[in-house]
C-alpha cells in the first residue's frame, strides 16, 4: 500500500478515534480547531454548518447498522447512505473509507471477512447513488475495534457498522 | 498406546485416547456431549530430588531444572508430584544407588534423578528415570548440553523423554507459542506478536504496538512467522524472519484485503484468504516466486484454511450452506466436502499433526466451544464451553490443544488456555497477561 499518501493513513486513524467520541467535530467544544495539522480542519463548522464533517457525521449520520451476521442494508441504512451519497456528490473534494465492522459473537477471521461484505455493500450503495468508485476504499475491522464494550444486543446491535470516514484529497 | 508402560492401569487408562473414541457410549447417533472437565483419573505419582550440582557452576540449576520438569509433568494433569518434604531418600550422588525401598514408601511410582554441571559457556544436564515399584531403571539415561540460557530448554528435553518413556506419546515440552500480546480496553486493544515458551516462560515481543496485528502462525519448521498486519492502513498478510525480526508484505493485491495465512508442510506454500469486492476466496501464495493460485471461486465467505498434515488436502470454513460450515477439498482446489453436521456453527478448524483429528471452534446456543471431530467428521467431541472460545492450535504432539477464551463485558479480556483432547486439564497457560490467537511451534530440534 505504498502508494497511499501518509496523510490519508493519519487521517484514517483521526477518523477511528472520533468514532469513539462522535462529539469530536462539535462546533464550539473544546477540540473545535485542533485537528488541524493534517487531519479535517473543522475550525468554526459545527453540525448546522451543511458543508461540514460534523454535519456529515451526525446530522447526515456516518454510519449504518446490520443484523446478526447479515450485509444487507435496511430501508433505515439505504436512506442514511442517500443522504451521505447526495453530499459526497456535492463535496467531491472528500475522499472516503468506508470501515466494516462486527459484534463480537464470532470468529476472528469470519469477523474480517463479514466485515468486508458490510463494508461492500455500502461501497457499492454509495456507488449506485453517483459517488465515484475510485474516491472510495473499503477496510474491514472485523471484531477488532467495538464502539460499544459490553456484552449485550444493545451494544451488539452498535457495533455491526458500517463507518463512513472521510479525508481530503478525493481520487488519491 | 504403542509403549506398553509398567506403571500399571491407571495411566494407560488415562491415556487411551483411542479407546474413549470408539466406546460404545459415543455411538454415531446419540447427543453430542462436552467432556467432563475435572479430573477423572487419579494422577500418577512422582518423586524428583533436586538434581545434584557436580561442581560449583552447576548449583545455580540444579534446583531450577528439577523444578521446570516437575512443573512441564505435573501441568500434563497425568503426574502429581511428591513434594520433598516428604521424601525419605536422599540423592546426593548420581551413581549412587536407588533406594526402592524409600521411595516405594512414600508411594513414589516413578522416580527421576538428575545432575548438573557448569563450566564455561555450556552446561551438562543428565537424568536417570525408574521405576520404583518394579526396581527398574526405565530406558537409558539422557546427557544434554548446552549455553547457560538454554537451561529450561534442557529441562523441557528432560520432561519431555520421562512424559514420552511413561505414556508412549510424543513429546511437546520443548516447543514455543506465538501468539498476539493485547493491552487497552476493549475499543482500543493494543496488540503486538510475541513469542513465549510452550508454559508462558521466556516471552518476547517481535512487534511493537502501532499496528494491529492478528492471528499468527509459525513455519513447519519453527524458523518464519505468517501473520496480519494493519500497518498500512488495511490488514495485509506478512512473513516474519524469526531470527532476524525482519517482515515483508506476501501475496499483495491492491485493492484486497489478505488473511488468515497458514503454511502448507513443503514450508513454501501458504494458504490464505482474499476479500475482494466484500468476497472472501482461498488462494495460495509461493514464498519463492510470489505466484498466485486461486483455490475457490464462490460468493460466500472461504476462510480459516489449514493443510492436512501430508499436504494432500486443505481443511477450512464456509458460510456457503449460509451459515459456517467445516469443508475440506484437495490441496490444489475442487469440490469440497462438508465435514461439520452437528447444530451450530463450526469454524478455525486446524489438522492434528498425527493427521487424526481436526480441532474446530463451535458456536451453539450463545456458547462458544472448542472441539475435536475424526477427519471424516465423524465422532464429535466437545471440550470446552464458555462464553468466547476460539482459534484452537495444537501441541507438536496431537494430544493438548491451546487457544484463546474471552470473557464477556466491558472489561472483558483474552487468555491462552490449554485443554487436553479428552477434555481433561483445562488450564491457563502461563501467566501472560491478556493474550490471544496461540500457534503452537512444532518440537524444537
Amino acid at each position: 500500500m505504498s502508494y497511499l499518501p501518509k496523510a490519508m493513513l493519519l487521517i484514517a486513524v483521526l477518523g477511528l478515534a472520533a468514532c469513539n467520541n462522535p462529539d469530536r467535530f462539535g462546533a464550539g467544544g473544546p477540540n473545535a480547531g485542533m485537528n488541524g495539522a493534517g487531519g479535517i480542519d473543522s475550525t468554526g463548522l459545527g453540525a448546522d454548518d451543511p458543508r461540514s464533517v460534523a454535519y456529515f457525521q451526525q446530522t447526515l449520520g456516518d454510519r449504518v447498522f446490520f443484523a446478526v451476521d447479515q450485509s444487507t442494508l435496511s430501508d433505515e441504512a439505504r436512506a442514511t447512505l442517500m443522504g451521505q451519497a447526495q453530499w459526497l456528490n456535492i463535496n467531491s473534494d472528500y475522499a472516503l473509507i468506508v470501515e466494516g465492522h462486527a459484534d463480537e459473537q464470532g470468529t476472528r477471521q469470519y469477523n474480517l471477512a463479514l466485515g468486508a461484505r458490510r463494508a461492500s455493500a455500502a461501497q457499492n450503495f454509495l456507488v449506485s447513488q453517483g459517488v465515484a468508485s475510485n474516491r472510495i476504499r473499503t477496510v474491514s475491522y472485523g471484531k477488532e475495534r467495538p464502539i460499544e464494550v459490553c456484552s449485550t444486543e444493545e451494544c451488539y446491535s452498535r457495533n455491526r457498522r458500517a463507518v463512513t470516514v472521510l479525508s481530503m484529497g478525493a481520487g488519491s | 498406546m504403542t509403549y506398553q508402560s509398567p506403571f500399571g492401569l491407571l495411566l494407560a487408562l488415562g491415556l487411551a485416547f483411542g479407546g474413549l473414541c470408539s466406546a460404545p457410549a459415543m455411538a454415531q447417533n446419540g447427543p453430542l456431549r462436552i467432556e467432563i472437565t475435572e479430573g477423572v483419573i487419579e494422577p500418577l505419582p512422582f518423586a524428583l530430588p533436586d538434581f545434584v550440582a557436580e561442581n560449583g557452576g552447576g548449583g545455580e540449576y540444579a534446583a531450577n531444572i528439577a523444578r521446570v520438569i516437575a512443573s512441564d509433568l505435573t501441568g500434563t494433569g497425568l503426574f502429581r508430584e511428591i513434594p520433598a518434604s516428604a521424601h525419605i531418600a536422599r540423592v546426593d550422588s548420581f551413581d549412587a544407588p536407588v533406594a526402592y525401598a524409600d521411595w516405594k514408601a512414600i508411594n513414589a511410582q516413578a522416580l527421576v534423578t538428575g545432575a548438573v554441571s557448569a563450566s564455561g559457556d555450556r552446561i551438562v544436564v543428565k537424568f536417570r528415570l525408574f521405576d520404583v515399584f518394579s526396581g527398574q531403571q526405565m530406558g537409558e539415561g539422557l546427557q544434554f548440553a548446552g549455553t547457560p540460557q538454554s537451561w529450561r530448554r534442557m529441562a523441557h528435553k528432560v520432561a519431555d523423554a520421562v512424559y514420552s518413556r511413561i505414556t508412549g506419546e510424543g513429546a511437546y515440552f520443548d516447543s514455543r507459542v506465538v501468539f498476539v500480546a493485547e493491552s487497552g480496553p476493549k475499543n482500543e486493544r493494543a496488540k503486538r506478536l510475541a513469542v513465549m515458551d510452550y508454559d508462558g516462560a521466556n516471552v518476547q515481543f517481535l512487534t511493537d504496538s502501532r499496528s494491529l496485528v492478528l492471528a499468527p502462525r509459525f513455519s513447519p519448521t519453527g524458523d518464519r512467522i505468517l501473520y496480519t498486519s494493519y500497518q498500512s492502513g488495511f490488514p495485509k498478510i506478512y512473513l516474519m524472519d524469526v531470527a532476524s525480526v525482519q517482515s515483508r508484505a506476501l501475496g499483495d493485491q491492491p485493492g484486497t484485503m489478505t488473511f488468515a495465512p497458514r503454511f502448507a508442510p513443503d514450508g513454501r506454500t501458504v494458504v490464505f484468504s482474499l476479500e475482494q469486492g466484500g468476497n472472501s476466496d482461498l488462494y495460495t501464495v509461493d514464498t519463492a516466486s510470489g505466484a498466485l493460485g486461486r483455490l475457490t471461486n464462490a460468493p460466500s465467505i472461504e476462510t480459516a484454511p489449514d493443510y492436512s498434515p501430508d499436504g494432500s488436502e486443505i481443511v477450512f470454513e464456509s458460510d456457503r450452506s449460509g451459515t459456517q460450515q467445516i469443508y475440506v477439498m484437495a490441496a490444489g482446489g475442487g469440490e469440497p466436502r462438508r465435514l461439520s453436521n452437528g447444530p451450530g456453527r463450526y469454524s478455525t478448524p486446524v489438522w492434528s499433526p498425527r493427521g487424526d483429528l481436526i480441532a474446530f471452534t463451535k458456536q451453539n446456543d450463545g456458547r462458544f466451544h472448542i472441539g475435536v471431530m475424526r477427519v471424516d467428521g465423524s465422532e464429535e467431541r466437545l471440550l470446552t464451553a464458555s462464553f468466547l472460545d476460539e482459534g484452537p492450535t495444537w501441541a507438536p504432539n496431537g494430544r493438548v490443544i491451546m487457544f484463546t477464551r474471552e470473557t464477556a463485558g466491558a472489561g472483558g479480556q483474552s487468555s491462552l488456555y490449554s485443554v487436553d483432547i479428552t477434555g481433561r486439564n483445562l488450564r491457563p497457560v502461563g501467566s501472560t497477561g491478556a493474550a490471544s490467537d496461540p500457534s503452537w511451534s512444532p518440537l524444537l530440534p
